[in-house]
């Protein structure tokens, strides 16, 4: 899982640039001149020395690369030919094209899929196994530990899992129960559905983990009022927990939306967008067109929907958050 | 957590013996849906080479073949870069943050709201979006014109600065008492001093959050080194899982084998520091 969309608290309400007011520490001393002075208050420079490493980082894989996204998006890149001008024609291009819609269409019902079932399921977890006893910490562990292992891994061990015949992992289980043998991965029927259960996989547990420690900040007495009058179980979950986890579903849901519009490594180790395209998302187009055949114009047109679409979404996300809050 | 061990469900009050066993049920289901595909990897890594279409779950005696033809396919090597991309791309990541931190939270200067708001804007914009034009940034840097194509620097140096570290190391730097910065100025201590003798050292727990998170955060990297590596030898052990595969003299035991290695440093180290990860996990997404 990459866990950098985790967004920390980020007080962005700082105040611009009052230089440190603070009390003159020795009185009258003779030093006052202005060498003490700036080794107490620091030269103007000093927070940019030390934002200097994290900035030209920042520059030159962020903000360059993002710009020059744009650049080419409306260029026909050509290398050592020079590059050619060409408008609006990327966009054109990508848009018009049946390829990239089916794979935008997909990369929302994955997203979609993922979102939703990981944090219901991790819902249902959260609440199974919310509590203090060291069994069910270690329970909570051991269901988190499909986060902390590499996304590679977690492709690579679904695949053999997935093998098609009736004599694969899954395919066994299913087997006991007198159905299957299911395709997964190899039948462009259940591909795509595949995909999706591999990444709940992996998503529930974290969103698990999440919503455990929103748990602990609902009101205790609330449950008590709850009891008393008369609730019950379901009724308190419902009317009581549910409410008080608004703020951590809604974060859960950007996170994961993102993370879901953007995916990319697990249908590159799966399917790479097989059998026939069911499973062709936007990355993996974005990757073939642009490191495979070389139209980097065209995939560049691509990330930057992609990045509007990001765009989009977390704004109305943190709108509508705004607006519940008041 | 206060005295009160209400939970939402309430199910730690159920005392009687069908709850009991319910709860049994429960626990063993959840263990065998996340867990049961590792115990299976673990499991296929140590069993005999046959030529398995399935994972094995019941150890099918123990042997260490898997491992020793992983070893001759150049596991060890792949193995190496992983954990040295992970070691350097830690230090630097740790360091970049702990530096932008203390310029964020101890320092009020103008375009500081400025620079938060990049740093929030980094969070958005993703590997993946911008995967074209880094790989052609990555081949040609602006002004210095080195290549980082092919070379581990080029998984590493990208990796060095990140929101969420800078942004979780800002949060616990604010909470440094002002008292103590000031005595040490009225002493004449330096920023440097300061930075390094007083704020640091009160920021252990951060150390371990940022530590945690970014180890796992890099070890897990694939699109990035996808993108620079031009051959072989310069694949991280995620990289190498697929070649292995694809490679039709080896057996799923195998690929197993090597993904066991692969997983194992950052099991160990949530693990160890399960602590700080969880406590990362709640303070970076709920005071959002």
């Amino acid at each position: 899982m990459s866990l950098d969309q985790a967004e920390p608290a980020a007080s962005t309400a700082a105040a611009p640039g009052v230089p440190g007011t603070h009390k003159e520490g020795r009185r009258g001393g003779a030093s006052t001149g202005r060498r003490a002075r700036d080794r107490r208050s620091g030269q103007w420079w000093t927070p940019w020395l030390f934002l200097a490493p994290a900035l030209i980082l920042f520059l030159y894989f962020k903000f360059i690369p993002m710009a020059n996204a744009l650049t080419m998006s409306f260029q026909d890149v050509r290398p050592y030919l020079g590059n050619r001008w060409v408008g609006t024609d990327n966009y054109a291009t990508v848009l018009e094209s049946a390829g990239f819609r089916e794979a935008a269409w997909h990369t929302v019902v994955l997203a979609a899929g993922q979102t939703a079932g990981s944090m219901a399921l991790g819902l249902v977890l959260a609440l199974l196994m919310e509590g203090q006893s060291r069994r069910l910490g270690f329970v909570r562990s051991a269901a988190f530990l499909p986060v902390v292992v590499p996304i590679a891994v977690v492709a690579e061990l679904w695949r053999i899992m997935y093998h098609p015949t009736g004599d694969g992992m899954l395919n066994s289980l299913l087997g006991l129960v007198g159905w299957g043998p299911s395709g997964f991965i190899n039948d462009p029927d259940t591909s795509m559905a595949s995909i999706m259960l591999t990444g709940i996989w992996r998503g529930a547990p974290y969103d698990m983990m999440i919503i455990l420690a929103g748990l602990t900040s609902v009101d205790r007495g609330l449950y008590e009022a709850a009891k008393v009058d008369g609730a019950s179980r379901w009724q308190r979950v419902w009317h009581v927990t549910v409410p008080g986890l608004r703020s951590v579903f809604s974060i859960l849901f950007i996170l994961a939306a993102i993370r879901g519009l953007r995916v990319f490594t697990e249908v590159f180790l799966l399917t790479n967008g097989g059998p026939d395209g069911s499973t062709e998302v936007v990355m993996t187009l974005i990757y073939k067109l642009g490191l495979e055949q070389n139209r980097l114009g065209v995939g560049a047109a691509g990330a930057v929907l992609l990045f509007v679409a990001t765009l989009i979404l977390t704004v109305v996300v943190q709108l509508l958050r705004r607006r519940e809050s008041k | 957590m206060s005295a009160h061990t209400e939970t939402a469900l309430g199910l730690t009050e159920s005392r009687s013996a069908g709850g009991r066993v319910l709860k049994a049920v429960v626990h063993l289901l959840v263990l065998v849906v996340f867990a049961g595909p590792l115990l299976a990897l673990l499991v296929s890594a140590f069993g005999h080479v046959k030529d398995p279409t399935q994972l094995s779950v019941v150890p099918s005696g123990l042997t260490l073949d898997n491992f020793r033809i992983a070893f001759d396919q150049g596991v060890l090597a792949y193995l190496l870069n992983s954990f040295l991309v992970v070691g350097f791309g830690l230090l630097l990541q740790v360091a970049v943050s702990v530096l932008a931190g203390y310029a964020l939270a101890r320092k009020k200067f103008p375009g500081m709201a400025l620079v938060l708001v990049a740093i929030l804007a980094t969070l958005m914009l993703p590997e993946e979006i911008l995967a074209l034009p880094l790989s052609l940034i990555l081949s040609d840097l602006p002004v210095v014109h080195f290549n980082l194509v092919g070379t581990l620097a080029g998984m590493i140096v990208p990796l060095g600065a990140w929101g969420f570290s800078i942004l979780v190391m800002t949060e616990f730097m604010k909470d440094v008492p002002r008292e103590l910065e000031e005595a040490a100025r009225i002493d004449g201590a330096g920023d440097l001093r300061i930075f390094a003798q007083i704020i640091l050292p009160m920021c252990k727990p951060a150390l371990g959050v940022i530590g945690v998170f970014g180890f796992t955060m890099i070890w897990d990297q694939y699109l990035l080194p996808l993108l620079v590596s031009t051959d072989s030898s310069s694949y991280t052990l995620p990289l190498a899982l697929r070649t292995l595969r694809i490679d039709p003299a080896v057996t799923p035991g195998v690929v197993m084998a090597a993904s066991l290695l692969a997983l194992l440093p950052s099991v160990i180290v949530f693990l160890f520091f399960q602590r700080s990860f969880v406590s990362g996990l709640s303070s970076g997404a709920l005071k959002g």
